[in-house]
């Protein structure tokens, strides 16, 4: 059974039709890529994919269930994570903190208004996991308004890792960047285990290809190319897409 | 001494001061004054959960405010015991707050703020012009002070006590729920309404919620001002008292507990104590949240922090620092 399964998801506001009927699948473990230029319709399909939009038409399984219709927030639920192009983290909170409310998020204590979320010693040590993971439990205390843009990448995707995640979207972890940073950044997602199935979004070729297993091509809202990784690369419709006919 | 240790102390001996206060203030005037800006901070302290943690802005509280003060001022003025107002009055207006919330959390922001403007002066409206229920513009006298436990609540000590044991209550409910996992996840909901709910969280209902318990504090607050006041008009449920109540949260200091108490200490001292030397107390009033809105735009509480942060690392001797040619500076 795939773990992801998009089939023909069209979506369009008011008369501009942003994804035009775009199929995917994607298996279980799989490193996909989607790659377009910009206003290709990347990151609507991935807001249809997280239940941020619903699709006009078109249908969307994670692990076999149809979830077209399903909240975002239950998404969560059924173990599907994402990173943000913009980061969108809560600044006036130290990283731990950070963490820690996303481990809560699908913890039924969320509800608790009587305890104190310090004292919540498991969701700490999962949160401390999932740093330790991106390499930044050494800083957990410090606020996330003295952290760098490269930190706050690392602490978008352990804020998704430490949700234990099946399927994990990546809308490009690697913007923003400098080289040392992507290298490193590259390195953690290179490194996660193969249980966890990601999809990413992303521009830099030199990383993102090295990532991918397969990749998914989109331009004007519509799939162009689909394959592995030396199948589109080759195509001459990704050269024409990035370079012009 | 350690940040905990000064906070334990600053609040042992706030909490001896208020709890003495009767007894060194002597005056009744300024004592009846200390319960009114308890249970203003009560109120002010209910909206700090909408507008401090939610980041939802209501201009339409005082409704809320008022349909506590109705509620008890009828059922009991109809025969019905002190209790069974209090109860109905604290559960007439948790249910007005739920509808409140249900039409007003459609939107956020400005269009949060309007929408509960309307509803607070829809329900101005009915106060004033259903007149066989309110008695319209003449208001509704409350003949008696209820008597907890046989407790006579007549004199101003009295019932400053009362109001004080209340205040406590919501002081202690804001300083356990702000730490909880409920407090943080509403927080997240004002900073990152997005990313909370691809975190799992139902972000309308941790709101919806957030609104009942202002909702519920609001109309604790709505009690006291019944019993101090015994008396209760249309007036209060009035646009101008939802916009004193909103001014003394962000004077303060919006997600602070001290903040909405030292905004209603500020707005009910100009009220009735400079108002007895200055006439245009108003222009006063609006001097000091132009004053405060300028130089500590956060509110006077964090402001205050950061002025006395400010001052006491200016105060601290600089650290000698050894260059990287190994030579000291300072």
């Amino acid at each position: 059974m795939s773990a992801l399964v998009v089939k023909g998801l069209t979506k369009a506001f008011g008369g501009l039709k942003v994804t035009r009927g775009v199929d995917l699948e994607v298996a279980p473990g799989e490193r996909h890529l989607i790659l377009g230029p910009n206003g290709a319709g990347k990151t609507t399909l991935f807001n249809q994919i997280t239940g941020d939009f619903f699709p006009d038409a078109g249908t969307v399984l994670l692990n076999g269930r149809d979830i077209t219709r399903v909240p975002a927030r239950q998404r969560a639920h059924m173990g599907l994570a994402r990173t943000y192009q913009i980061i969108t983290l809560f600044g006036r909170d130290t990283i731990l903190r950070n963490v820690t409310l996303a481990a809560l998020g699908l913890s039924a204590r969320r509800w608790n208004p009587f305890s104190r979320l310090d004292g919540q010693a498991d969701l700490e040590t999962r949160a401390m996991g999932a740093l330790q993971r991106v390499g930044l439990d050494h800083v957990a205390d410090r606020s996330l308004s003295e952290t760098s843009y490269g930190e706050r990448r690392r602490v978008e995707i352990a804020m998704a890792l430490v949700q234990a995640p099946k399927v994990m979207l990546l809308d490009e972890p690697f913007a923003g960047l400098s080289v040392e940073e992507r290298k490193g950044v590259q390195k953690l997602l290179m490194s996660l285990p193969r249980d966890l199935t990601m999809v990413m979004i992303e521009h830099d070729m030199d990383v993102a290809l090295e990532f991918a297993d397969r990749i998914t091509l989109l331009n004007f809202g519509e799939v162009v190319v689909q394959g592995t990784r030396a199948d589109v690369v080759a195509d001459p419709r990704t050269r024409e897409v990035y370079l012009g006919s | 001494m350690t940040r905990s240790l000064s906070t334990l102390v600053a609040s042992a001996v706030a909490l001896l001061l208020l709890a003495t206060l009767p007894l060194w203030l002597g005056n009744t005037y300024y004592i009846n004054v200390a319960s009114q800006i308890l249970y203003w901070a009560v109120f002010a302290l209910g909206l700090n959960v909408l507008v401090g943690w939610a980041g939802l802005t209501s201009l339409g509280h005082a409704a809320l405010f008022a349909v506590s003060g109705y509620t008890a001022a009828i059922l009991v003025t109809a025969g019905h015991s002190h209790l069974v107002g209090a109860v109905a009055a604290i559960a007439m207006t948790v249910a007005t707050a739920a509808v409140f919330a249900v039409l007003a959390l459609r939107a956020t922001g400005i269009g949060f703020l309007m929408i509960t403007l309307a509803l607070g002066q829809i329900l101005w409206g009915i106060a004033y012009r259903w007149a066989s229920l309110t008695n319209g513009d003449n208001g509704i006298n409350f003949k008696t002070r209820p008597q907890p436990f046989g407790l006579d609540l007549t004199s101003a000590p009295a019932f400053y006590y009362l109001a004080l044991l209340v205040f406590l209550a919501a002081v202690a409910s804001m300083l356990v729920f702000v730490r909880s996992p409920l407090g943080a996840a509403l927080r997240g909901t004002r900073d990152q309404p997005r990313r909370m709910t691809a975190l799992g969280y139902n972000v309308w209902l941790i709101r919806f919620l957030a609104f009942l318990l202002s909702g519920f504090w609001t109309a604790v607050a709505g009690l006291l001002f019944l019993y101090y006041n015994q008396f209760i008009s249309p007036q209060i449920a009035a646009l101008q008292t939802s916009a004193e109540a909103l001014l003394m949260v962000i004077s303060g200091g919006t997600a602070t507990i001290l903040g909405p108490i030292a905004g209603a200490a500020i707005v009910v001292i100009m009220k009735n104590v400079v108002s007895a030397y200055v006439e245009r107390w108003n222009m006063v009033l609006g001097i000091i949240f132009v004053l405060i809105i300028s130089f500590m735009p956060e509110g006077l509480v964090p402001g205050v922090r950061r002025l006395i942060g400010v001052a006491w690392r200016g105060m601290r001797p600089a650290k000698a620092v050894i260059t990287v040619r190994g030579e000291a500076s300072s």
